[in-house]
């Protein structure tokens, strides 16, 4: 890691500053949602169903309500008239099929893990014991599974009253948009065509704290606490599902213990603890254990995706088409249409293709719903394209380096309209590269692998590479309205001058890991000329930040912090007009630096502390001037950020048992001008492990019943720091000329650009013994059986 | 995650244990480190009535020398396994064992007798003891007996412990300067055996003397490779004869399928394991 310190000398940003809220989060001392208690409060458990697709003929819950220390049961049946149809935002096409979505099933069940009854009890135990005691009678009814089979005729339904089990289709074609040509013609007529069909198996966000729920209906609002990434749309969301006015509740989003877009949702839990508390008139908690997030929360990923590519002879592509099927699982959730949608932009990625078709057909199947999952949409497209690269280049037999680069935007091209319609405002994909290769040692790996392979070693070496790109900072409000997705993408920002001089600064990209209190006291510290410890950011809780749009999508820094940003600078010209006024000059005349106004060329000045102070007392403002420094701004960016990087990534291959070992893995990100080095560093390594546990190790697998049967985490393999190689991380920086920061995002570059650089590299590392295709996760089963012949 | 209620009662005494087990009169467990039974116990899948812990009970824990023999305490933890200095001299295999064995948490908590009494056939622990001929004591309303590793192994999570006993020590012949490898094949670090292979073995010179091999995760109970271990007696130790042996590694074995491996697959790695187990322990 190069530090980039020096270059900011003086000023907060740009140092590599110990995170603030690390002492209170590592040390597990702060107010986790489930360990709030209050008085007279009671637990909430959840009755699941065991079975992926029945009818409920009847739940006796005599039995249950009779035992000790409970409270009330509550079904499906209770609450129908109240539970309303959780919410999705994102209606992709006009005619999108979506089914009635119950918090509480009521007389069907569609993916084994719904919640079918509750038990609120006195204490947690004792509700646990009264689930046990409720009897249901369910007939089941036939389970659809697989994708392809349920696109098939005479399928079995998933929702037999929406007559299919296709939700929609998204379609957008160069041609018909003249952004490019048509990718048929490109295929017809090529002198190559690569064809492949890939599968991102389904993935489980896996947040180390599990979802909790806090409800306290006893006050003039229903406060919540929840472990959420989404306060602000949960508010909004409860009040529109429920009927209850928004103005009488109140979310608050504590410390949360990650959520890799896991939490990015208004969930069945949420709501069935709303609408129990205030029925009984007294705070309810649920806390999930592990196996029921596994069943319950929302999946990632799953998705069929088919590709072909067409090129010349000399590596230059000349058109793709992508077809897709996503598996939507049992109801759409808050974005669940839209994450295969937002890949539809991704798939040519750095590269100028001159003719693109994408269409994707959106499938319900008896399973969890999919959902966000860190990257959502991009990571699936950056693999396809990537394998499409490097399998390319084995066809031409060249260095997919130089296929890469034959095709990708040159840095002098930029600002750059790519084929799917995305303007792309910066990047260096030869300068990241260059760096990669460099720290790499790619040219003596590849001599390596050449020696391996000539004496026929048992163990093999492969390298994999992977240049991506991604959309990050969403999103430019028009852009989201033009995909007909329900809200906008701005963010909203606060700053507060208390009279001390001491800051609060209000966000409303609520964090739950990032980092966002250390960041923003950074950009406020120098912007305002305070303190980095003189700040202290406020978020989570719709009373103090009563406006947002949450973090997710990368979108923090390149669109939360812009409006904290905006905010500063209003403050800091409403404290010129009063230090103008204090010092006796014209507004014109006062210059503002390092937190002091001055009188152009004197030494005589104010600081923003002394004039806090004064607004404060209020006793000799100018006229017309209201006694205040406080400033707010919303923010809507004018276009994406497009971070990039390139990844190289070296595996061993034990071709006699299929195991893969990561040797080195090379990632130069670009992620635009950095605050905090650190923090960066954090996302990236964090990220390449999410990656590359897509890549060798997480699958959710269900049985042909609809039973998961990864439900736990001895099964769902979430790999450890035992399991990961030292990473070697660069960068280079090209600031992003979309918003004043000149940043881009870090939140899911790791994880989009690792699962393609560790498959490339393990198909690399076999590809002379005729495999072109490893399915993931990367097995040692399936890769000796991709070695040896036989099915995956 | 809340397991059903139960009573709890903790001797300090093997022989308060027994008679605690004996009054017992519903369904009672054994709790020792806890760490494979807390889990049943959460997902409910079982709700004993009454949990005996044997974590009071001193004279349950630490390894000691008995003539040419090791004695070990059923609750000695795994961690106290993997530092114990007459183990590491003695009977290093069970040491390297132990070190696959999860993670820091749960070797302090998990009991060296507790992952036999479980008799998980993935569990790293069974096939060791198998191959190093322990004998398991139990102690029960009877008094004490013995019984060899090659019977204590009855079936999946089944022993030849009563209801009414419990396994106080394991005994263990003393293995003084022979080689010893355990190859432990799973997909991430923390995770069980997919197969496992434990080899031990005295060379004379080049040659190998005498070799013990127990396979892990290949049937329902652990397995003794008796063709394997006749197979490398007497012969140099090169790979191409340590690779024919290992071919023998299949005698007696009845391996299943699970998510991360089926039986053609386990077979094949039972052979290639073998190999580079055997390979590690001579070249030690
Ligand atoms: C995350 C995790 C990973 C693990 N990974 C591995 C691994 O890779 N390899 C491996 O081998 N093990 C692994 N284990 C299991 C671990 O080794 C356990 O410690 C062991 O299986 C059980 O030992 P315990 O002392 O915890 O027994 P407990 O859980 O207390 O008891 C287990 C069973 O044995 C019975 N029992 C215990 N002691 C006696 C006794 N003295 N007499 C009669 N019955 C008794 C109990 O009644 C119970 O039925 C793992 C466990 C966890 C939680």
């Amino acid at each position: 890691m190069t530090a980039t310190a020096d270059s900011h000398a003086g000023g907060e940003v740009g140092q590599a500053r110990l995170r603030k809220e690390d002492a209170r989060l590592i040390a597990g001392r702060t107010r986790w949602t489930d360990n709030m208690s209050l008085p007279g409060m009671m637990h909430m458990a959840i009755l699941r169903s065991p079975l992926a697709h029945a009818r409920i003929n009847r739940i006796d819950t005599s039995e249950a309500r009779s035992m000790s220390g409970v409270e009330a049961v509550v079904t499906g049946a209770d609450v129908a008239d109240d539970q309303g149809s959780l919410p999705c935002a994102w209606p992709i096409t006009e005619d999108m099929k979506s089914p009635n979505a119950p918090s509480l099933a009521v007389d069907e069940v569609n993916f084994a893990g719904e919640a079918v009854a509750v038990v609120v009890a006195r204490s947690a135990a004792e509700a646990h014991d009264a689930l046990e005691a409720i009897e249901i009678d369910y007939e089941e009814l036939p389970v659809v599974l697989d994708m392809s089979s349920a696109m098939t005729e005479g399928s079995d339904l998933v929702h037999p009253d929406l007559g299919t089990n296709a939700s929609a289709t998204w379609v957008f074609d160069s041609a018909e948009a003249g952004t490019g040509g048509s990718a048929d013609e490109a295929l017809a007529g090529a002198e190559v065509t690569v064809h492949r069909t890939f599968r991102q198996q389904r993935l489980i966000p896996a947040f180390m704290e599990p979802r909790s729920i806090l409800v306290d209906p006893t006050g003039e609002q229903t406060t919540m606490w929840s472990a959420t990434q989404v306060p602000h749309i949960l508010r909004l969301m409860l009040a529109m599902t429920t009927g209850v006015d928004e103005h009488k509740i109140r979310v608050i989003a504590p410390d949360v213990g990650g959520g890799f877009g896991g939490k990015l949702q208004v969930t069945p839990e949420e709501v069935i603890t709303f609408l129990v508390a205030r029925k009984l008139g007294k705070p309810v908690k649920y806390t999930e254990s592990r196996s029921e997030s596994f069943t319950s929360a929302h999946h990632g990923r799953d998705q069929i995706q088919k590709l072909s590519l067409a090129a010349n002879r000399d590596g230059t592509v000349t058109g793709l088409k992508v077809e897709l099927l996503a598996d939507m699982g049992a109801y759409l959730r808050l974005v669940t249409p839209g994450v295969p949608i937002l890949g539809a932009f991704m798939f040519n990625a750095i590269y100028k293709i001159p003719a693109y078709h994408f269409s994707c057909t959106n499938v319900f199947t008896n399973k969890v719903p999919t959902d966000a999952y860190r990257g959502a949409g991009r990571p699936e497209a950056t693999f396809a394209i990537e394998r499409m690269m490097d399998e390319l280049a084995a066809e031409l037999g060249m260095d997919p380096l130089e296929v890469r680069e034959r095709n990708w935007i040159k840095h002098d091209e930029f600002p750059y309209t790519t084929v799917s319609t995305l303007t792309y405002d910066s990047g260096n994909y030869e300068a990241a590269t260059a760096r990669a290769r460099e720290l790499f040692g790619y040219d003596a790996l590849r001599a390596e692998q050449a020696e391996r392979r000539r004496r026929g070693d048992t163990v093999q070496l492969g390298i994999g590479v992977s240049t991506f790109t991604e959309m990050c900072g969403l999103a430019p409000s028009r852009v989201l309205g033009a995909l007909s997705y329900g809200a906008g993408g701005w963010e909203h920002g606060a700053v507060r001058m208390l009279p001390t001089g001491k800051v609060e600064v209000i966000t409303g990209s609520s964090p739950h890991g990032q980092g966002h209190e250390t960041a923003w006291s950074q950009i406020v510290a120098d912007r305002l000329g305070v303190g980095f410890d003189d700040v202290e950011v406020l978020h989570g809780d719709t009373q103090s930040s009563h406006k947002g749009l949450d973090t997710y999508g990368s979108r923090s820094l390149t669109v939360g912090a812009m409006a904290v940003v905006q905010a500063a600078d209003k403050v800091i010209a409403k404290a010129r007009k009063i230090a103008a006024h204090m010092l006796e000059c014209a507004e014109d005349d006062v210059e503002f630096s390092g937190g002091r106004f001055t009188v152009r060329g004197t030494d005589t000045s104010t600081s923003i502390q002394e004039i806090a102070l004064a607004v404060f007392a209020a006793h000799d403002l100018p006229d017309g001037v209201e006694p205040s420094l406080d400033s707010e701004a919303t923010f809507d960016p004018e276009n994406f950020s497009f971070p990039h990087g390139t990844h190289l990534c070296a595996t061993e291959v034990d071709t006699e048992t299929g195991r893969v070992r990561l040797r080195s893995y090379v990632a130069v990100d670009d992620v635009g001008n950095v605050v905090n080095p650190m923090i960066v560093e954090g996302q990236v390594q964090g990220g390449l492990a999410q990656g590359i546990a897509q890549a060798l190790f997480e699958e959710a697998v269900y049985d042909e019943t609809g039973t998961l049967t990864s439900g736990t985490l001895a099964d769902y393999l979430v790999p450890s720091a035992a399991d990961l190689p030292s990473f070697t991380t660069d960068r280079t920086e090209t600031p992003s000329t979309t918003n004043a920061l000149g940043v881009k995002g870090v939140g899911e570059a790791g994880t989009i650009a690792s699962t393609p650089a560790v498959v490339n590299s393990v198909v690399d590392a076999v590809r002379h013994m005729g495999v072109q295709d490893i399915e993931m996760p990367c097995t040692p089963m399936r890769v000796w059986r991709a070695i040896h012949g036989g099915a995956r | 995650m809340i397991p059903a209620a139960f009573d709890y009662e903790a001797p300090s005494t093997i022989d308060e244990a027994v008679r605690a087990l004996a009054e017992a009169d519903d369904e009672v467990k054994i709790l020792a480190g806890g760490q494979s039974l807390l889990p049943v116990l959460r997902m409910r899948l079982a709700a004993p009535a009454k949990l005996i812990d044997l974590g009071r009970i001193g004279e349950l824990r630490g390894v000691r020398s008995d003539g040419d023999m090791l004695v070990i305490g059923a609750m000695t933890s795994h961690y106290d396994v993997q530092r114990d200095p007459l183990l590491n001299e003695h009977a290093k295999l069970l040491v390297m064992a132990t070190d696959t064995v999860a993670d820091p948490q749960v070797r302090h908590r998990g009991t060296f007798g507790g992952s036999l009494a479980h008799a998980d056939p993935a569990g790293d622990l069974l096939a060791p003891a198998l191959a190093l001929d322990a004998e398991m004591v139990i102690a029960g309303p009877r008094g004490r007996r013995t019984v060899p590793a090659a019977e204590f192994f009855v079936d999946y999570f089944t022993t030849a412990v009563g209801e009414d006993e419990l396994l106080c020590e394991i005994r263990v012949p003393k293995y003084t300067g022979w080689h010893a490898h355990y190859e432990k094949f799973n997909r991430v670090a923390q995770a069980w055996s997919i197969v496992g292979v434990a080899a031990a073995v005295r060379t004379d010179g080049h040659m190998i003397a005498e070799a013990r091999v127990g396979l892990t995760n290949m049937a329902s109970v652990p397995v003794r490779a008796r063709g394997v271990e006749q197979a490398l007696v007497g012969q140099e130790a090169t790979p191409e004869a340590i690779r024919a042996a290992a071919e023998h590694a299949l005698d007696g074995t009845s391996p299943t399928t699970d998510g991360n491996a089926d039986v053609a697959y386990r077979e094949h790695l039972a052979k290639v394991l073998t190999s580079r187990a055997v390979s590690a322990a001579a070249t030690s």
